[in-house]
């Protein structure tokens, strides 16, 4: 039988669309629910308010703050050092066979289950560092978490730049940091802030890394230094949702909108810093 | 005077040679053109001269390089490549504005004097034949330039480092008649000031600017003579046969 071209491409068409459809219509549907069953939830005093009558009623707003205390201690840990060993990495580290297991090992690290994390950091930062359960744990151990992730994506934004910049910078006589200083490195930023969005997001969200190292069940105040204990959102949600019996279920909603809510600002502050680098980039 | 002078240099890419034991000598204030089909081995020979080479972790060089009667290998490499500049095959201006790009080598130097700056970054537009078109548009990016006057930037660029040497890698090959022949222009009146090393798959170019001709084939060194001998009477046959066109 003789393949008629039109016809294969339709077919082909048609399942790469089935595909997509796939994997957004599942996404859509989640982000739809919770808007509509977590919406009602959402008011000033929600946001702003401490939990009150174990978690039944009051807000939210401990939870909010130590979720973004321990995203910003994970970022400010682990963005300078994961850019400095990715530039290590693509641009002074010889290629053989050391600097590949490295390579690879650092990408297998990032798959690891977060709860390993969680058991690392209880072992390293809460009980040898003696930094009790506290937020400096809690940001430490999820700064290693996405450690690998800003690494890997670094690596290939600093690898991205083309050699040929690099080539005529040493030609003009710079060495060669000046050359990563002034030319490799402000062309990655873009790349380096994408991965810095997953790093985030990611952060934000785990529970099992901060179970152990800083997470408290009910804390109805705010942390007032990084050697405190702090509430955070994944796990407040965790806690309402399974351990807490007859929690109001637009409170719990209303906590997965905020924890999405939150995730989505911060990926937008990202965004916004990385296509207005895009725009000076002359390339 | 002699600016180079290269003694049986082998140069071997992992295990395969791509240059054989070249020997030759670069005079000060001429252009000296390298001809060759590709693979020839005459790229590898102008990178050697700046140490672009040693970027390359699996070349590995043997011979002897002198620049201005030093080891190479002995010369701080900033240093050399600061004597020692280089115009790149395509344009390669860097992804910033027209006079940032002028003013890079400079600034690498730490040299911070701002009057010095714009009137280094002047010169060399204007040594360049860029100034006139470019100097109302100095902020702008340099991606806004045409493709001859980007490779006319990057010569000013090399220029405002203040080099003795430059070596064009074929500086033309992306480039329209005209463009070419404005460079090639640019190139002669360099040469009063500058010593050039031009490598080139143009043949014609090499006759047109050339003041000595070496022909590569191969990673060797067939013949280096003068240019009017080269394209009239070469003394081998190989030299003849590429030159007319009869492989390449």
């Amino acid at each position: 039988m003789k393949r008629n071209p039109h016809l294969t491409q339709k077919i082909a068409f048609f399942l790469l669309l089935m595909a997509t459809l796939l994997i957004v219509v599942p996404v859509g549907l989640i982000v739809v629910i919770i808007i509509q069953k977590g919406l009602p939830a959402i008011n000033w005093q929600f946001l702003t308010d401490i939990p009150r009558q174990g978690m039944r009623a009051g807000g939210i707003f401990p939870a909010i703050v130590g979720t973004a205390y321990l995203v910003g201690g994970a970022i400010v840990f682990a963005l300078p050092i994961g850019v400095l060993a990715a530039i290590y990495l693509s641009e002074y580290s010889k290629e053989n066979v050391l600097s590949r297991i490295i390579k690879l090992a650092i990408i297998n690290l990032s798959g690891v289950p977060s709860v390993v994390y969680g058991l690392f950091g209880l072992a390293l930062f809460v009980v040898f560092f003696k930094f009790g359960a506290s937020i400096l744990s809690g940001a430490l151990t999820l700064g290693i978490m996405i450690l690998p992730i800003i690494i890997t994506s670094s690596r290939e934004a600093l690898e991205s730049v083309p050699d040929s910049f690099r080539e005529v910078s040493l030609s003009l006589g710079a060495s060669k940091w000046q050359t990563i200083r002034n030319i490799v490195l402000p062309n990655a930023i873009p790349g380096i802030l994408t991965g810095t969005i997953l790093g985030l997001g990611r952060a934000a969200g785990e529970t099992a890394p901060i179970l152990f190292t800083v997470a408290a069940f009910y804390l109805p105040q705010l942390p007032e230094s990084i050697f405190d204990q702090a509430m955070a959102l994944p796990y407040h949600l965790y806690v309402i949702s399974t351990q807490v019996p007859n929690v109001d279920e637009k409170i719990r909603y209303g906590t997965a909108l905020v924890l999405l809510l939150l995730v989505l600002f911060m990926n937008l502050v990202a965004i916004i810093i990385r296509s207005k680098l895009r725009k000076n980039k002359k390339w | 005077m002699v600016k180079f002078v290269v003694r049986d240099l082998n140069i071997r890419f992992k295990s395969v040679p791509a240059l054989k034991g070249v020997s030759l000598e670069v005079k000060a204030h001429e252009i000296l053109s390298a001809i060759g089909p590709s693979n020839s081995g005459k790229t590898t020979f102008l990178r050697t001269l700046n140490q672009l080479n040693a970027l390359n972790p699996h070349l590995t060089m043997t011979g002897s390089v002198l620049f201005e009667g030093q080891d190479i290998l002995k010369i701080d490499v900033e240093l050399l490549r600061r004597k020692v500049g280089m115009v790149f095959a395509l344009p390669l201006p860097l992804p910033l504005s027209i006079f940032e790009n002028v003013a890079y080598g400079i600034r690498m130097q730490e040299i911070k004097d701002k009057k010095k700056l714009t009137d280094s970054v002047e010169e060399a537009l204007k040594e360049a034949h860029i100034w006139d078109e470019v100097k109302d548009r100095l902020s702008e990016s340099a991606f806004k330039l045409s493709g001859g006057q980007q490779q006319r930037l990057c010569i000013a660029r090399t220029l405002a480092v203040k080099p003795d040497v430059i070596l064009f890698d074929e500086p033309c090959s992306g480039l329209d008649p005209i463009s070419t022949a404005r460079v090639e222009e640019t190139m002669l009146k360099l040469k009063e000031k500058y010593t050039i090393v031009l490598v080139t798959n143009n043949v014609k170019q090499a006759a047109r600017v050339g003041d000595r001709t070496a022909f590569f084939l191969g990673g060797e060194l067939i013949e280096l003579d003068n240019t009017h001998k080269i394209f009239t009477t070469p003394s081998d046959k190989r030299t003849n046969d590429y030159i007319i066109g009869k492989f390449g």
